[in-house]
């Protein structure tokens, strides 16, 4: 066992039954939204997990908070397999892994002060008297940059980025070992954007925190993550580090997702050459046979169809799942 | 002629809780064919800007002054019929949820043929489908003849922004309002709609007025931008002048805080420290001073007086600093 690893994932997998719900009969589809999924979060640093909508990242990331339980596979926390936990050992188990969500005015009760919110952790885990509760919590606030005297605030009275500290705040509330960060900043203004992402890198150094940071925005993970995982259906289709991914990308679908990003430098958009894919993501519920992206790549060979491709090591750390790899 | 001219255009949304001064002295003009970028965050009135154009801004106490002349007529003067034949005909617009901008009721072909017929009384229903079928064709939908009769919700997000643009299109505007027209997007497929309002413009020669708040999409198919913060316009100016030289602290911040895919691992952001202002409670003077690096610098000018747009280099800027400073901006000293 690698000692070096706080979060596992080993072939994790979630259908969702779906299709004609016609009273006790079988539901006949199943949505594939995560498949066979395997990584490894090294301690203290930040693993991205990128994709368009409908790829399976945050159902992978609720997988790995067990905020559901998995198909199939399992999710190791310090080698300790999670999956099979207790509801007793699952509360124990909340300390360890806490979770920040993506809107952050949907995650906190609009009746509950942002104290209360920031608190409620400690509350259920009853780590702390209601008085040191107190003290912990205004601690936490100064902590996410949120002035500690506005404890008896609600939270129409804050603003986004200041409601996504609090986010985190609470998620900091039981010193979790990992944080799973469900788009934290996407529904940030830009100038916003930017202080909570460097908050989360002074939090990640200070208190030697580990991030599985999904998202859907390629320059975002570029700038946090120590290892990029880019996932297509329910698949990881790459998964290395930042450097390797992002400068010798070798999965078409990586490539063509980072050259549609838009660049903020006029001089250079008329040159660059951009790879649009065609089409649209095709649905998980009856996902193209072989390997799924087959059906918008421009490389795709009746290989491709018939047989699957694996992950498979390109160079050190560096994974990528294609018959023909770039 | 200038195509479309904005004078001194003022929004304001009475509220229980007080005046919300959405725009402030907003003016620009728009030439035939060019493209045109307003930038801003939530709240810097960009969207109730473009919405002024079409008089979209209803509610029960929306006051508007200055004016907006489409080749030479005042759209804030016109009756409500003659403002109805200027939408969707002389100036069009692309939302940015294509979902609820569709009615979930009626086939596309129907709410395509619908818009070219408000303004073609004459048309026959055998006209009408065709056109649908010729605009879905046209923004890149396969197999139109099935297609013409789905519903909306038949299409993926992509699809139904394509088809909102048809629609949009459809009696060829002479401009495109497209407010965020992107942002609900995947970035593969933002990259497709892209490209397609670049090629569409290129057919028709309309002007497009882009709304947004991703400076990435501005640099991809714009050629002038406008920056928007707290209702004004704090700059003004070409897209190469506005990433390489710009002349406002506020476009320097929102430069420096955007992560590019060349970023360095853990290289630090420069975020505009604060948030935007409330727009009830405006400050003083600028309304960026709270938020800027260099507003000591000058004393207290810039809480006391606030600044209007004037030319700095090739640009405009609504800023105090004197221009040597504006212009070296980018330089470094903070």
């Amino acid at each position: 066992m690698n000692t070096d690893l706080v979060l596992e994932a080993r072939g994790l997998r979630k259908y969702f039954p779906t299709g004609a719900s016609k009273m006790l009969q079988r539901p006949t589809d199943v949505v594939q939204a995560v498949d066979e999924v395997s990584f490894g979060l090294r301690r203290g640093t930040t693993l991205a997990i990128v994709g368009e909508s409908g790829c399976g990242k945050s159902t992978l990331g609720r997988l790995l908070a067990r905020l559901i339980e998995p198909t199939a596979g399992s999710v190791l926390l310090d080698g300790k397999d999670i999956t099979k936990a207790s509801s007793r050992e699952l509360l124990a188990l909340r300390r360890d892994i806490q979770v920040v969500f993506q809107d952050p005015y949907a995650c906190l009760n609009p009746r509950h002060s942002i104290g209360q919110s920031i608190g409620t952790p400690i509350r259920i885990q009853k780590t702390l008297s209601r008085a040191d509760e107190k003290a912990r919590v205004r601690e936490l606030m100064a902590l996410v940059g949120l002035n500690p005297e506005h404890y008896n605030r609600f939270p129409h009275e804050f603003s986004g980025g200041q409601r996504q500290r609090a986010g985190i705040a609470r998620a900091l509330a039981l010193q979790p070992k990992v944080i799973i960060a469900d788009e934290p900043v996407s529904a940030l203004d830009v100038s916003i954007q930017a202080q909570i992402l460097n908050l989360m890198e002074d939090l990640q150094s200070s208190m030697g925190l580990s991030y599985v940071f999904i998202a859907h925005d390629l320059s975002v993970v570029r700038h946090i993550a120590d290892q990029v995982a880019v996932m297509y259906l329910g698949k990881i289709v790459e998964i290395g580090d930042p450097t390797a991914v992002y400068e010798r990308s070798a999965h078409p679908y990586t490539k063509a997702l980072l050259s549609a990003v838009p660049v903020a430098d006029p001089k250079g958009a008329g040159e660059r050459k951009r790879i649009v894919l065609s089409g649209d993501v095709p649905s998980p519920v009856n996902p193209p046979s072989g390997c799924r992206f087959r059906t918008r790549c421009p490389k795709a060979e009746a290989r491709c169809a018939a047989e699957e491709p694996l992950l498979i090591e390109r160079e050190a750390g560096h994974q990528v799942a294609c018959h023909f790899p770039l | 002629m200038t195509l479309l001219s904005v004078r001194d255009l003022n929004v304001t949304f009475g509220t229980p809780e007080g005046d919300v001064r959405a725009v402030q002295g907003v003016s620009f003009d728009i030439e035939p064919g060019e493209t045109v970028a307003i930038v801003g965050e939530s709240g810097s009135g960009k969207s109730v800007t473009a919405n002024s154009l079409l008089r979209l801004n209803f509610g029960a106490d929306v006051r508007i002054s200055g004016e907006i002349l489409l080749e030479g007529r005042d759209v804030l003067t016109m009756t409500e019929d003659e403002v109805r034949s200027v939408r969707g005909s002389d100036m069009a617009m692309i939302f940015q949820d294509p979902l609820t901008a569709l009615n979930p009721f009626y086939t596309v072909g129907r709410q395509i043929g619908e818009a070219y017929a408000i303004h073609h009384p004459g048309a026959t229903k055998k006209e009408l489908r065709e056109i649908a079928l010729n605009s879905l064709e046209k923004v890149g939908i396969p197999e139109p003849l099935k297609r013409v009769d789905q519903y909306p919700h038949e299409f993926s997000g992509g699809m139904r922004q394509r088809i909102v643009i048809a629609m949009a299109l459809v009696n060829n505007p002479k401009i495109l309002i497209a407010d965020e027209p992107t942002t609900a997007l995947d970035v593969t497929v933002q990259a497709q709609i892209l490209e397609l309002i670049a090629e569409m413009q290129a057919q028709h020669g309309s002007a497009v007025i882009l709304i947004t708040h991703d400076l990435g999409v501005v640099a991809e198919i714009t050629e002038r931008v406008m920056v928007m913060y707290a209702g004004r316009v704090v700059e003004s100016a070409s897209v190469e002048n506005t990433f390489a030289v710009p002349t406002h602290p506020y476009t320097r911040g929102l430069l420096k805080s955007v992560k590019s895919l060349d970023t360095a691992r853990h290289e630090r952001l420069e975020p505009i420290p604060g948030t935007p202002p409330s727009l009830i409670k405006l400050p003083s003077g600028c309304p960026f001073h709270p938020r800027c690096a260099f507003a000591d610098s000058l004393g207290g000018r810039c809480s006391s007086e606030a600044p209007e747009l004037r030319i700095v280099g090739s640009s405009r800027s609504a800023c105090h600093l004197p221009d040597e400073r504006l212009l070296g901006l980018m330089g470094g000293a903070s």
